[in-house]
């Protein structure tokens, strides 16, 4: 994709240092640092209440985190998120950022067509010509396999996997710099997910996206992440290389993880 | 020939001469006086005096009168008249600790300093239709047994239980409340505002909402720690003077409710409290007031949002005033023939449209 | 004769001491809703009390005021609002757009075009654009502040999708100057290009939402579309039957128990000119001013 080119290679996408987030007298996650380069997909792992849902809400400026930074490479230069103020960080969220959620009714109008919800993003940066909006929104359900016939039907029309697969056109249809996904294929079956991973996979290596995704399942990271993050009660407990880390996990912890879904 | 909508000023002078016969009723009946209102209708001048934010019992019983007894529109005629009232100042905070008061009851304590006194209360009359008051001025009623008023200093139950630390402390921001009647509504409101919002608030409109947290929208689990009706002293600084005089006397309603505690590991748990203060008696209200004053608190006191309407600050405070809510009810009523007639235009057209196009697929 | 009971057209001064400021302000940011401390008015909210309000922050004793409602000025509110003023500010009054210096409306922009020195004042049920997309207020007004107007188009985007149109037929959103969105308060949309470059000074009042917005002369106002679908003002496709204007509003009336219609200028000056001009329509008959009287 052109935009990775046009990033200054030598630095990371994402700075994120000493990030630490407690809930009253317990650890939402402490001391998390790591770099996020253009075009890398960073997986997050652990089991639940390991801290890596409070992260995300922490990196996305949907949570202030109690202390850290988190530096992001704006096209006009390096930005602490933290210290945007809210016009700032709005922007940006409809702009280079998307963020898909693990529930798609959070993050999909259910009131608004299909198409009106793969439109809104493209609206929102200016838009204001219907059949090229109702052109690239069709373009777009046809992409994440939603047959066009059904641009205007509500989501709530829709199965589950549907609804993902719309949230994620939604989401990618302006081409954002930075994607944040929380347990994408979390409430979905079995079938389903792989169905779904698999074309994760396909937009993500197309369009060269820089992902952090959050998931409890190392099948998902497995197939999707460059890199890997393991979380235990809100710290990093391990990082590397996806598959070094899958395949030689040196902490405890990470040993347990992967001989618990060795079948994958 | 097109007529209809002349004769607007006839009809509207013709309406009101009809609207005061109307009020006036069967000549051959005694009219009723202010001071019969004022005497023996005295809650509902209360409640006009409380959501109409202004103590004075004659205008509230005249404004019951030429209302007809809507309320509603009492308390609306009530506002109407306070905004052309000048405005001399802010007088101190009343002391409710040296209420002369008619009514105290906690539920929390069989017996505190003060002692529970029953009052005039509806609680343990039994609800039969009374067929002697329909025989009117046959008997005065018998007089009721006295005891002198309770002036001495009454102190809070919620006092009591903060001396121990048993409840959240109530801390004194020093800001001057906000006033509602001179600057517009902004949100999110501080505390002083919201309570200022609900003590005009429409009784029915806090009473359901309170009633809501109570089945389970937004639960607060209250105790009525501390009822108490009675007059309190008005005291105003004069500025010519350099100290506050007093400059009379209004009946208020006070409720303080202790709630559910929070606490975590690391803070000891502490009940929290809900207040409701509003003009005259007015139990209902004063009572549903602090069960809604305490959910609008969740944030705050770190609770989490339940979603519950009772918590949401904008959906309660936006929707309280009863004045503001009649009005734009009943606005529709008012003609609306344009944007009729444009929806009308529309709809023709979509129908022919769609006509259109299924007889261009026959 | 004036009500010396009450100051002069009923608010004292430090009220309108303080709406003016207001209006001020939202003259300086054409299309921003400035929150004003709304008084309770002896009329009922909902009844125009905004437009009563900002009206009486601009009367001057030598002021000539028009009020219309639905476009008529002797519809029952009109005439009570009308009647208000008299009493309370002594004003001259007219029914003639062309003589009045300050107009108070509820739904309509009158026909004849407004002059520089007039006033137009609107009364606003719902000051808010985005309140049927946003119920809240503390979002509405961050929507504002960031210009985050994305779900303004997705409402005519559905529209479209399901209607081949745009199917909203009064308070048609505008956006003023590129900046605000704006609700032109439920005039039909016919009505929205009036808005537009208007020589006349137009003052929007919501006195419930406690809200004060502005429009100075010359300002630009474009109604939102997209740009394949284009906004179009409509109207019935008649004449006027009274008068036999062709590019006027009209309102549509039964007139018998078969449902026969007739269609009338809903500007009552605009049509009573016209006839007294001559203009015949179709069932209309020959002015005769003096009979009528």
């Amino acid at each position: 994709m052109t935009l990775i080119s046009t990033i200054a290679a030598d630095r990371p996408l994402l700075h994120v240092d000493n990030l630490t987030k407690s809930y009253g007298g317990r650890v939402g996650c402490a001391d998390v640092g790591f770099d996020l380069w253009p075009g890398e997909v960073l997986g997050i792992v652990g089991e639940s209440g390991s801290g890596k849902s409070t992260l995300l809400s922490c990196l996305a400026g949907h949570m202030a985190p109690d202390q850290g930074t988190v530096v992001f490479e704006t096209a006009s230069g390096p930005r602490d998120v933290l210290s945007l103020s809210e016009p700032e960080r709005r922007r940006l969220a409809r702009t280079d950022w998307a963020y898909v959620h693990q529930n798609p009714r959070d993050g999909l109008r259910m009131g608004v067509s299909a198409g009106g919800n793969v439109g809104e993003r493209l609206m929102a940066v200016g838009a204001r010509h219907y059949g090229q909006i109702r052109e690239k929104a069709s373009d777009w359900l046809g992409r994440v396999e939603i047959d066009t016939g059904r641009i205007d039907d509500r989501p709530s029309a829709f199965s589950g996997g549907m609804q993902q697969r719309l949230q994620i056109a939604r989401n990618l249809v302006t081409g954002p710099r930075l994607v944040f996904m929380d347990e994408p294929t979390g409430g979905l079956d079995v079938s389903v997910q792989a169905r779904l991973l698999d074309l994760l996979r396909g937009l993500v290596r197309q369009m060269g996206l820089s992902v952090i995704i959050v998931t409890h399942d190392l099948a998902v990271v497995r197939l999707l992440a460059d890199r890997l993050m393991v979380m235990k009660s809100g710290r990093v407990v391990e990082q590397g290389l996806t598959d070094q880390v899958l395949d030689d996990p040196q902490h405890a912890y990470t040993q347990l993880l992967v001989s618990s879904v060795l079948q994958v | 020939m097109y007529v209809a909508v002349k004769g607007g000023e006839r009809a509207i002078d013709a309406a009101h001469a009809w609207l005061a016969e109307e009020r006036r009723g069967d000549l051959s009946v005694a009219e009723m006086s202010i001071a019969q209102i004022r005497n023996q209708l005295r809650l509902a001048v209360n409640r006009v005096m409380a959501e109409g934010s202004l103590f004075d019992p004659d205008l509230a019983a005249l404004a019951i009168k030429q209302s007809r007894g809507d309320l509603i529109e009492a308390v609306f005629l009530i506002r109407a008249y306070r905004t052309t009232l000048p405005r001399f100042g802010a007088t101190q905070p009343i002391d409710t600790a040296q209420m002369a008061c008619i009514r105290r009851i906690s539920a929390t304590f069989k017996d505190l300093p003060g002692g529970q006194i029953l009052g005039p209360t509806f609680d343990y009359t039994h609800r039969l239709l009374d067929f002697k008051l329909a025989a009117e001025g046959q008997l005065p009623p018998q007089a009721a047994p006295t005891a002198p008023p309770v002036r001495a200093s009454m102190p809070h139950v919620t006092g009591l239980l903060d001396q121990d630390d048993l409840i959240q402390p109530e801390v004194d921001a020093g800001l001057a409340p906000p006033d509602l009647t001179r600057s517009p509504m902004e949100l999110p409101a501080a505390r002083a505002l919201r309570l200022q919002a609900l003590a005009r608030g429409d009784e029915g409109f806090v009473l359901s909402m309170a009633y809501s947290t109570q089945r389970g929208y937004g639960r607060t689990h209250a105790f009525v720690g501390e009822l108490r009706i009675g007059m309190v002293r008005v005291s105003m600084e004069i500025p010519e003077l350099g100290f506050a005089v007093e400059i009379g006397e209004i009946e208020v309603t006070e409720c303080e409710t202790v709630n559910q505690f929070k606490g975590s590991k690391t803070e000891p748990p502490q009940f929290t409290r809900g207040y409701g203060l509003t003009l005259g008696q007015n139990e209902r209200k004063s009572i549903a007031m602090s069960l809604v004053d305490r959910a609008l608190r969740w944030r705050e006191l770190g609770e989490d949002w339940s979603g519950a309407p009772a918590q949401d600050e904008e959906f309660v405070l936006m929707h309280a005033d009863n004045v503001q809510a009649t009005g734009f009810l009943e606005h529709i009523k008012l003609p609306h023939y344009v944007d009729f007639q444009s929806e009308l235009e529309m709809v023709r057209k979509l129908r022919a449209e769609a006509r259109a196009y299924k007889e261009a697929a026959e | 004769m004036t009500d010396q009971a009450y100051n002069f057209a009923y608010l004292d001064e430090q009220t309108k001491r303080m709406i003016r400021r207001a209006l001020l302000k939202a003259v300086a940011i054409p299309g921003y809703q400035v929150p004003f401390a709304s008084r309770e008015m002896p009329m009922p909210y909902g009844w125009g009390t905004g437009g009563v309000q900002v009206t009486a922050a601009c009367l001057t004793p030598d002021d000539v005021l028009k009020v219309i409602d639905q476009g008529a000025d002797d519809t029952t509110n009109a005439v009570s609002i009308r009647k208000f003023f008299q009493r309370t500010a002594g004003v001259e009054v007219t029914q003639s757009t062309a003589l009045a210096s300050v107009i108070q409306t509820r739904h309509r922009i009158p026909e004849t075009a407004l002059s520089a020195g007039q006033i137009l004042v609107y009364q606003v049920p719902i000051p808010e654009p985005l309140r049927f997309l946003e119920p809240r207020e503390t979002e509405t007004r961050k929507m504002h502040e960031l210009e985050e107007y994305g779900l303004m188009h997705v409402k005519l985007y559905e529209d479209i999708a399901r209607h081949g149109q745009i199917a909203t037929s009064y308070a048609y959103p505008v956006k003023v100057e590129g900046r605000y969105v704006m609700d032109p308060s439920p005039i039909p949309k016919f009505d929205n290009p009036k808005l537009s470059g208007s020589a006349a000074l137009q003052l929007f009042g919501a006195g419930r939402e406690q809200r004060i917005y502005a429009l100075p002369p010359f300002t630009d106002v474009v109604s939102l579309d997209f740009d394949d679908h284009p906004f179009t003002p409509t109207k019935a496709n008649h004449d006027c039957d009274l008068c036999g204007a062709s590019a006027s509003y009209l309102d549509e009336v039964i007139i018998d128990d078969q449902g026969s219609r007739m269609f009338v200028c809903s500007d009552t000056d605009f049509c009573e000119t016209r006839r007294e001009m001559g203009h015949v329509g179709r069932l209309g008959t020959p002015s005769n001013k003096g009979a009528q009287a």
